[in-house]
C-alpha cells in the first residue's frame, strides 16, 4: 500500500514533484560541477606542482635563507685583445642556484625521520656563459695638436692632445639551468616529471659519469643530438637520453649525475635540494614539523605550501571555484531545501481531509508521517538523478571544451630547480617564476557522486520532516472539522 | 457497548467559550440503531466524534465496552478506532488517487492484514455494496452514490463492532439517498452491529427505532416503537 499510495500521489502531483525534484536538481549539479572543476583544479595545480618536484615528492627540504654574500657573485674577467685580434674569450661560472646549499650528509638525517619513506638530495645549477671578443680601443692623436704647436715658456711639457677610437666588447651569454641529480634513486627528483622520450636515463652505476639528460626543448634550441656532447665548464658530458616533460616546462635544461655537479660547482657533498616522500600521504604536515624540529636550519616546504604560491588564471579560477561557486552551491542547496520543505508543507495543507480521513481509519501518525517522508524522498532521489545528470552533463562540457589556464609558480627558495630562467646577481633566494598552460579538466569521481546522492535524500528528508511534522501534528477531528 | 456519562466539550472561538456538548449522558447498546438529529451547530458532530475516538471530552467519561477512550493514549486510541469503529462521511473522503478497490484497502492496513487477503477482502466488501465491476476505478470515476458505497465497504471491511455515519447522505440526490440508507440497513442488519448515524433528513430519522436530537449541547433521546 506504501509504494501504491506514494505513486500515485507523485503522479497525481507530477508538477508540483517536477518543481520540487527541479531545485534540488539544480542544486546538485551546481555542487557537481563545482566539485568536479575543483577537482580539475587541482589536478591541474598538481600537474604543475608535478613539474617543480617530479612524481611522488610530498615535501623538499632546502636551506633556510641567509642574507647572501656579494662574494657570491659570479664576476667574469677578460683581457681586452688588441683591436685586430679576432681572438674569441669565453668564461663560464657555475652557481648554486639560489646559492644555498645543505650538507649532503642531511640527505641521510632527514631519511632516518618519523614518517620518512624515501628521501633524495638534488644540486640545482644556474650556468652562465659568457662568449666573445673584447677589444681595446685605439689612441688617435689630434692632428692640430702636432709637436710645433708648442705654447709657453721654455721648458713646459705638453701632453699629445687626441681621442681613444674603436675597442669594445662583442660577446653572447648563454643561460642555463643544471640539475645534479642522484643516480641511485631514479624513482624520486625532478626527472621524474620528464619521460625519457629518447635514449635512456642514468645507470645507478654512473654516479660519476660524465653523462647528460638534456631536456627536449633545450636540445632542439642548442640543436643538441643524442650520442653528441654538450659542454660545461670546460667539461664534455655525452649525450645518453633526452627527456620530454609531463606537463609545462622542464626542471632542468641538463641532468648530470649529482657528483658531476657538485664538482663543477666546487659544492662537494653539497646539495640544494632534498626530495622526501613521506610514508603516509596523510601524515605530511606531522613529517614537516618532525623534519624542521629536529634538522635545524632548513626549510620544508610540501605541495600544499607551493600550491599557495601558484598564480594566474589557474589560481584565480581555483579561487573563484572554491569560493563563488562553494557558497552559490551552498545558496542554491539552502534554497531548493526550503523550497521543498515549503511545497511538502503545502502539499500536506492540501491534503488535511485525505490525512484526517486516514487517521481517522486507525492509520497511526507514524504512518502518515512516513508515507509524507517517502514522497519527499523520492522527490529528492528524483531531483538527485535529474541533478547528477546534469551535473554530468556540465562537467562533461567543461572537460570538452578544455579552457587553457595559465599558472605562474614563484619557484623562490621553494626546492624547484626552478627550470632555465632566473637570472644572476639577484637576492639572495633566487625569485624566478614558472608559466605553466594547463587544460582545465571536471574530473567526476565516485565521491561526487555519493555526496551527490547524500544531498538528495537530505533534501527529500528535510521536505519530509517540514510535511511530516505537518502530518504529524494533524488532529482527526480537526482534519475532518476543517473541511465540513 | 456505549456509556456516556457527563460528557462536556468546550472549546474556544475567538475569546468566546462554546459549550459544544453539555453534560451528556447516553447509553447505545450492541447493535442499537440510533439516529441523532439537531440544528447545525447543535453538537451532533461533536458527539459522533467523541464516539468514534476522534476527539476527547473536556469533561466526562465515554465508555467502549469498558473501556474509557477519554482517558486512552493516542496510540491506544487509534487502535480502537482501527480495530471497532467504522466511518463514514457525508463528504465519502476517499482518497483521490486510489483505486476503489486500494481505498477499501486502507482500512485494513492499520491492522497488517497481508496484501492479498487485503486484496480479497476490499473485493468482497465491495461485491457486497454492489461494486464489484467497479473495483478499479478512481473516485473521480464514480457517482456520488457509489463513492458512498465505495466509503461503507471501506467503513465495513475490517468488521466493526461500530459504525458511525456523519449525514452519509447530505450530499445526494433523492433516489440516490434511498439506495444509501438500504445498504446500511442491510449491513446493519447482515452484521449485527452498532450503528449511529447523524442526519438533518427528517425522513431518514422517522424511522430510526431510536433518536437522539441534540440542541444547545444538550440530548433527549426518543424510542420509536413504530420503526
Amino acid at each position: 500500500m506504501f509504494f501504491t499510495y506514494l505513486r500515485r500521489e507523485l503522479r497525481r502531483r507530477r508538477k508540483a514533484a517536477l518543481v520540487v525534484a527541479s531545485g534540488l536538481a539544480l542544486g546538485i549539479a551546481l555542487v557537481i560541477v563545482v566539485s568536479s572543476v575543483s577537482s580539475g583544479m587541482e589536478k591541474a595545480q598538481g600537474k604543475v606542482l608535478q613539474s617543480l618536484y617530479g612524481l611522488g615528492t610530498d615535501m623538499t627540504v632546502t636551506k633556510a635563507a641567509a642574507a647572501q654574500s656579494t662574494s657570491d657573485r659570479p664576476r667574469f674577467n677578460f683581457d681586452a685583445k688588441d683591436s685586430d685580434s679576432d681572438k674569441e674569450q669565453s668564461s663560464d661560472r657555475v652557481m648554486v642556484q639560489g646559492f644555498q646549499t645543505l650538507a649532503s650528509s642531511t640527505v641521510s638525517k632527514v631519511d632516518a625521520q618519523k614518517g620518512v619513506a624515501d628521501s633524495v638530495g638534488g644540486l640545482s645549477l644556474q650556468v652562465i656563459r659568457i662568449n666573445g671578443q673584447f677589444t681595446r680601443g685605439q689612441f688617435k692623436q689630434d692632428p692640430n695638436s702636432g709637436g710645433g704647436n708648442r705654447q709657453g715658456g721654455p721648458g713646459a711639457q705638453q701632453s699629445p692632445q687626441g681621442r681613444v677610437e674603436g675597442g669594445g666588447a662583442n660577446f653572447d651569454v648563454n643561460n642555463y639551468s643544471v640539475y645534479g641529480t642522484d643516480v641511485t634513486k631514479p624513482a624520486l627528483g625532478p626527472l621524474t616529471s620528464s619521460k625519457i622520450t629518447s635514449g635512456r636515463t642514468f645507470k645507478t652505476s654512473e654516479t660519476n659519469a660524465k653523462v647528460v639528460v638534456a631536456d627536449k626543448s633545450y636540445a632542439k634550441e642548442k640543436k643538441l643530438k643524442l650520442g653528441g656532447t654538450v659542454t660545461v665548464k670546460g667539461v664534455k658530458f655525452k649525450i645518453i637520453g633526452i627527456a620530454t616533460p609531463d606537463s609545462g616546462d622542464a626542471a632542468a635544461n641538463l641532468y648530470i649525475p649529482l657528483q658531476q655537479a657538485q664538482t663543477l660547482s666546487d659544492s662537494k657533498n653539497k646539495v640544494t635540494t632534498i626530495y622526501v616522500k613521506a610514508s603516509d600521504s596523510q601524515q605530511i604536515a606531522s613529517v614537516k614539523s618532525t623534519i624542521q624540529k629536529n634538522i635545524s636550519g632548513t626549510t620544508v616546504t610540501t605541495s600544499a605550501d607551493l600550491a599557495d604560491t601558484v598564480s594566474g588564471s589557474l589560481s584565480t579560477a581555483s579561487n573563484l571555484a572554491s569560493n563563488v561557486g562553494k557558497w552559490l552551491s551552498i545558496a542554491v542547496l539552502v534554497a531548493a531545501f526550503l523550497v521543498a520543505g515549503l511545497l511538502t508543507s503545502s502539499a500536506v495543507s492540501r491534503r488535511v481531509r485525505e490525512f484526517g480521513t486516514l487517521k481517522a481509519l486507525g492509520w497511526k501518525s507514524g504512518r502518515v508521517t512516513r508515507q509524507v517522508v517517502g514522497e519527499a524522498i523520492v522527490n529528492g532521489l528524483v531531483g538527485g538523478v535529474l541533478g547528477i545528470a546534469l551535473g554530468l552533463a556540465g562537467a562533461y562540457v567543461v572537460t570538452e571544451i578544455s579552457p587553457s589556464l595559465t599558472a605562474e609558480v614563484a619557484s623562490a627558495g621553494r626546492g624547484g630547480p626552478g627550470g632555465g630562467g632566473g637570472g644572476f646577481g639577484g637576492p639572495a633566494r633566487q625569485s624566478a617564476s614558472k608559466a605553466l598552460d594547463v587544460a582545465l579538466t571536471a574530473p567526476v569521481s565516485v565521491n561526487t557522486i555519493v555526496i551527490a546522492v547524500g544531498l538528495a535524500v537530505a533534501g527529500g528528508l528535510i521536505a519530509g520532516a517540514f510535511g511530516g511534522w505537518r502530518a504529524s501534528r494533524l488532529r482527526p477531528a480537526d482534519a475532518l472539522r476543517r473541511v465540513e | 457497548m456505549y456509556e456516556l456519562r457527563g460528557v462536556t466539550k468546550r472549546y474556544m472561538r475567538g475569546k468566546e467559550s462554546i459549550n459544544a456538548l453539555a453534560g451528556i449522558d447516553l447509553t447505545i447498546g450492541d447493535g442499537d440503531r440510533l439516529v441523532i438529529q439537531g440544528p447545525t451547530g447543535g453538537g451532533k458532530s461533536t458527539l459522533l466524534q467523541m464516539l468514534g475516538g476522534l476527539d476527547r471530552p473536556t469533561a466526562g467519561s465515554v465508555e467502549l465496552d469498558g473501556v474509557d477512550m477519554a482517558k486512552l493514549s493516542e496510540a491506544k486510541l487509534t487502535k480502537v478506532r482501527s480495530e471497532n469503529i467504522g466511518f463514514v462521511f457525508q463528504s465519502f473522503n476517499l482518497i483521490p488517487t486510489l483505486t476503489a478497490q486500494e481505498n477499501v484497502e486502507t482500512a485494513l492496513v492499520p491492522l497488517r492484514v497481508k496484501a492479498k487477503e487485503r486484496r480479497e477482502r476490499a473485493a468482497a466488501a465491495l461485491e457486497s455494496v454492489g461494486l464489484a465491476e467497479r473495483l478499479g476505478h478512481l473516485p473521480a470515476e464514480l457517482s456520488g452514490g457509489q463513492q458512498q458505497r465505495v466509503a461503507i465497504a471501506r467503513a465495513l471491511v475490517k468488521q466493526p463492532k461500530v459504525l458511525l455515519a456523519d449525514e452519509p447522505t447530505g450530499n445526494l440526490d433523492e433516489s440516490m439517498r434511498d439506495e444509501i440508507m438500504d445498504v446500511l440497513e442491510a449491513m446493519w442488519k447482515e452484521h449485527g452491529l452498532t450503528f449511529i448515524m447523524v442526519t438533518h433528513d427528517s425522513a431518514i430519522a422517522k424511522k430510526a427505532p431510536r433518536l437522539a436530537t441534540i440542541r444547545k449541547g444538550k440530548i433527549t433521546v426518543k424510542e420509536n416503537a413504530g420503526a
